[in-house]
């Protein structure tokens, strides 16, 4: 299978977007180009499982390199492994269901939707590209349409945090590019080709400062504390489409390139930073929790809990066993999909009963049966309910971070633990004054989800209910990835 | 002499074009819509003739050169003026001296273009000369406007005192080498302080016409006063040509002195990177915003210099070429507005989408490729500037020039603000934008998408080299 289509069916779709006449034809044309991306996912994901079981144990599979800016041994360089695989079927589903909830965005609709499908444009090329300097490019063409389905479709102070959004993961970008540039300059060929650079030789030197350029730039993507200041403006201020790519795409963006960039390539220096790492994850996500437990507004709530919840992502690479690793990349696919749900059914509450505060709703599961049982699998799925997504995912984690023997690493792992507490507290507390009690009078006429929100849900319930049900095979997928990722780590430190 | 024609054909096409606008002048007063036609295909002619039939060689003693990557040089020079002939045509309409406008113009450009070409100190001041007093003649051009007439004067005065700089510099460097041609210097420079204080002052010259800081200080008032089209040229064609100059002087003759003029180069860059930034996030006149981003932008140039290397050199072209593209379109849009409404401040450009859809789409890819936002081709060129800047190892520096690039798409994204998400009771009214103004338009962004993704146009800069 050829992964340029993976590019090239959004780019389709966008440039078609741009030639329909009126909002209808958008709608559908952009409908029909996520629809067509999420079989090729898949269609992907059935080529990938065959290969490997016919024993073909290659790093990258499916790998295509056409010759881009030779002069400077760029490559475009594509191919995936599992790691990718997972990331860009998470991305088709966001993307779909996102796709199905803005169904009826009104205002400059072929505008909205042209920058929907050119976000997930740059996340699909981030997760196959081999290339560092496609990557790169991929991970910037992905944040101005951010900037712009926050400033323009968005509500509240939009154009502050647009701003803040754009500047701050630009700001991350540039780090990654500094590091990139270390890299390319200090390896024993210039190139920026990953398959090369993850076996040659990078001076530990060179790794001691780049490490933490790329992990800083990623992490900002992804919510590292105290770089996570974004998240909270920029998905309560976005649209209830730009919320679901930010949480479900665009920070996963971040882990993906924390493991595959800066762990994968920089295996020495990783593990010196690594307590640093996990004392910052820790962080994020305690002070998620709590900074949630003190939220009001449905968005912000979500939004807080996805700080903690990325907090667990960047934990897992921390700890760099290979069980924690798999775990951080099933936390990503299983967030992923959790707050993109949790996203769109806040975008349809909101869009009804025109108010995000949790004080002043009540008792909609009574006229919104749908909508409130969505509400209540989203909620016990982020509260790590066994048979949802989030307990796989987190349990992973866990049990990969028990495997360091240390002190440090076991009080880490118990405190990060003592979250889920937390989160039980503010997501039942929330969901339940939401959907449960007395029925306010303003509320009497609501009426229950309409077609393309109830497929947009039931898109995402299903991926949950997968993930939860049946890990195994997201596991089986991830598990030989991480495993070269692991080996890398475990090699000794070169002696210089 | 028919080797002459060959290695001077840009020189004697433009020449040439100068006599037949002036006979046209002279002769029969023609309307100023198929003047303007007229020029216009001339130009694109000459644009084109630019790739036939080119020679390399040396003239009057060395005086002269010319090289296939110096034609390629002259050919993106072309192209700008092409560009601008077709992209103020609204304000060059109802210009009353058009033709001379353009004589003026093209005399400039013949001074750019003995000015690369130049093989000697002398004619390096003489071409200099040529390219700069014709635009402060252009600078003047809107007569009624008294603020165009002090930009003439603060822009004359500034080239006189600059080209008194340079000229002491080139007797401090004829009296520390004994000589003035560009290949005998490189042998005799060994970095006695006599050469050193001369090629500060050279230096200061170039930094001068580049607008570095700083000496950068008549920049902003001169792109102010001046009418659009003047701007652009200053800004684009002008600072393109005499960058062409600058890298070939350091690579070539002050070789030797390596290693002094890249903490010169890097010092500047950095000072002019962040003087030029912090400047423009204030500025409410969108031409002097343009004016202080492009101080910035030269700082960036300024990364690519200092690396030094075969890489330097070919990013340092292929940025002009993506920056003639980029900041015409900007100022095409910025002009196609002001022609017609007269404003050009940033704040009556709130709400320009709800009116001006087209206009306002281009002013985002000019504006996102000057901020180095991929898939436009600003990206690709800066990203290869910091990539050949890297090349020396200074990661400090490239982190600057890296976290500058955030400065500036801060007061980038401003414009964009202003133009997408702010509201406004009376936003611009659709502006009338005519059909050559609109192929300019179109060109510039097919340049902005394209030729950053299309490689072969920077292999073909790096064979070339």
């Amino acid at each position: 299978m050829n992964l340029l289509l993976l590019i090239l069916t959004p780019l389709a779709t966008a440039v078609l977007v741009l030639l329909m006449r009126n909002a209808t034809q958008v709608r559908w044309v952009s409908f029909i180009g996520a629809a067509v991306q999420l079989v090729l996912a898949f269609a992907l994901f059935a080529a990938f499982r065959n290969e490997r079981m016919a024993g073909n144990a290659e790093e990258m599979l499916f790998q295509v390199q056409y010759n881009w800016f030779p002069a400077w041994h760029i490559g475009f360089h594509l191919g995936v492994d599992g790691i990718s695989i997972a990331m860009i079927l998470l991305t088709a589903f966001v993307v779909i269901a996102g796709v199905l909830v803005s169904w009826n965005v009104e205002k400059m609709t072929k505008e909205f939707y042209f920058l929907l499908i050119l976000l997930s444009l740059g996340a699909y090329g981030f997760f196959i590209s081999l290339d560092l300097f496609i990557l790169f490019f991929f991970l910037e063409i992905a944040v101005i349409p951010k900037y712009l389905l926050i400033g323009v479709w968005g509500s509240g102070k939009k154009e502050y945090s647009a701003n803040k959004l754009a500047l701050m993961l630009m700001g991350g970008s540039a780090l990654v590019l500094v590091g990139l540039l270390g890299i390319y300059f200090n390896a024993p060929e210039r190139t920026f080709d990953l398959v090369t650079l993850s076996h040659s030789f990078i001076p530990y030197e060179v790794q001691q400062i780049c490490f933490p350029l790329l992990f800083v730039g990623f992490g900002v993507f992804t919510a590292l504390f105290p770089f996570h200041t974004w998240v909270p403006d920029g998905h309560s201020s976005a649209p209830t489409a730009g919320s679901m790519f930010l949480a479900g795409i665009s920070m996963k963006l971040g882990g993906y390139g924390c493991l595959r960039v800066a762990t994968y390539l920089l295996h020495d220096a990783a593990k010196d930073y690594s307590n640093i790492i996990i004392i910052l994850s820790v962080i994020a996500i305690l002070y998620g929790a709590f900074a949630t437990m003190m939220q009001k507004d449905l968005k912000y709530i979500n939004a807080y809990s996805s700080v903690s919840h990325c907090g667990f992502v960047l934990l897992g690479i921390g700890m760099m066993t290979q069980t924690s690793m798999t775990g951080a990349v099933m936390q990503m696919v299983s967030h992923g999909l959790m707050t993109a749900l949790f996203f769109a059914v806040i975008g349809m509450i909101y869009q009804r009963t025109h108010t995000r505060q949790v004080d002043e709703m009540g008792g909609l599961l009574k006229r919104m049966p749908f909508i409130g049982t969505v509400l209540f699998i989203v909620g016990l799925c982020s509260l790590g309910l066994p048979g949802l997504s989030g307990f796989v995912a987190e349990m992973t984690v866990f049990m990969g971070s028990w495997e360091r023997p240390d002190t440090f690493s076991r009080i880490a792992t118990i405190l990060s633990c003592l979250s889920l507490v937390v989160t039980a507290v503010y997501i039942l507390r929330a969901i339940t004054r939401t959907a449960m009690g007395p029925l306010k009078e303003e509320f009497k006429n609501l009426t229950d989800a309409t077609w393309n929100e109830k497929l947009a849900a039931i898109i995402l319930v299903v991926g949950i209910l997968a993930v939860g049900t049946a890990p195994f095979w997201l596991n089986d997928l991830i598990n030989p990835a991480t495993e070269q990722i692991h080996k890398n780590l475990l090699m000794m430190k070169p002696i210089d | 002499m028919n080797e002459m024609l060959t290695i001077m054909k840009s020189e004697l096409l433009v020449t040439a074009i100068i006599f037949l606008l002036l006979f046209i002048k002279l002769g029969r007063g023609m309307k100023n819509e198929s003047m303007l036609l007229l020029i216009q295909v001339l130009l694109l002619l000459n644009f084109i003739a630019g790739f036939f039939f080119n020679a390399e060689g040396t003239l009057f003693g060395s005086m002269y050169v010319n090289t296939n990557l110096i034609v390629l040089q002259k050919n993106i020079l072309n192209l700008g003026v092409y560009l601008i002939s077709l992209l103020f045509s609204g304000w060059l309409k109802r210009s009353e001296h058009m033709p001379e406008f353009f004589i003026l113009l093209l005399s400039a450009l013949l001074g750019m273009f003995f000015l690369i070409s130049s093989g000697n100190l002398l004619m390096f001041f003489l071409a200099l000369e040529l390219s700069t007093i014709p635009v402060a003649a252009m600078a003047n051009f809107d007569l009624d406007k008294k603020r165009s007439s002090e930009a003439a004067m603060k822009m004359i005065l500034s080239s006189a005192f600059s080209s008194g700089i340079l000229l002491f510099g080139i007797s401090l460097m004829y009296g520390a080498t004994g000589t003035i041609s560009f290949s005998e210097l490189s042998q005799q420079l060994n970095g006695t302080p006599l050469q050193v204080l001369a090629f500060v002052f050279l230096f200061a010259a170039f930094a001068f016409k580049l607008s570095i800081v700083p000496f950068h200080l008549w920049t902003a008032d001169v792109y102010e006063g001046s009418p659009m089209a003047t701007t652009s040229f200053l800004s684009v064609v002008s600072k393109g040509a005499v960058a062409f100059i600058f890298i070939s002087a350091l690579y070539k003759v002050f070789q030797p002195m390596q290693s002094m003029w890249y903490n010169m180069v890097m010092i500047l860059s950095i000072a002019t990177m962040i003087i030029g930034n912090l400047f423009a996030l204030r500025q409410q006149n969108i031409k002097r915003f343009l004016a202080f981003s492009s101080i910035a932008q030269v700082g960036f140039i300024l990364v690519g210099i200092s690396a030094g290397s075969k890489e330097g050199l070919t990013s340092v072209v292929y940025f002009i070429l993506i920056y003639i593209f980029s900041n015409l379109a900007a100022f095409g849009v910025a002009s196609a507005i002001e022609s017609q409404t007269g404003k050009e401040n940033i704040n009556d450009y709130k709400g320009l989408y709800q009116t001006n859809p087209f206009l306002s789409w281009l002013l985002a890819l000019a504006l996102f490729s000057l901020a180095g936002i991929p898939p436009t081709a600003g990206f690709f060129g800066k990203l290869f500037l910091l990539t050949a800047g890297a090349s020396n190892g200074s990661y400090f520096f490239i982190t600057i020039a890296a976290l500058n690039m955030i400065i500036s798409l801060y007061y980038y994204l401003r414009v964009i603000r202003a133009v997408f998400m702010e509201k406004n009771e009376q936003p611009i009214a659709k502006v009338h934008v005519d059909l050559s103004a609109k192929l300019g338009l179109v060109i510039c962004a097919a340049g902005i998408v394209l030729v950053g993704l299309l490689s072969w146009i920077y292999d073909y800069i790096e064979k070339l080299v």
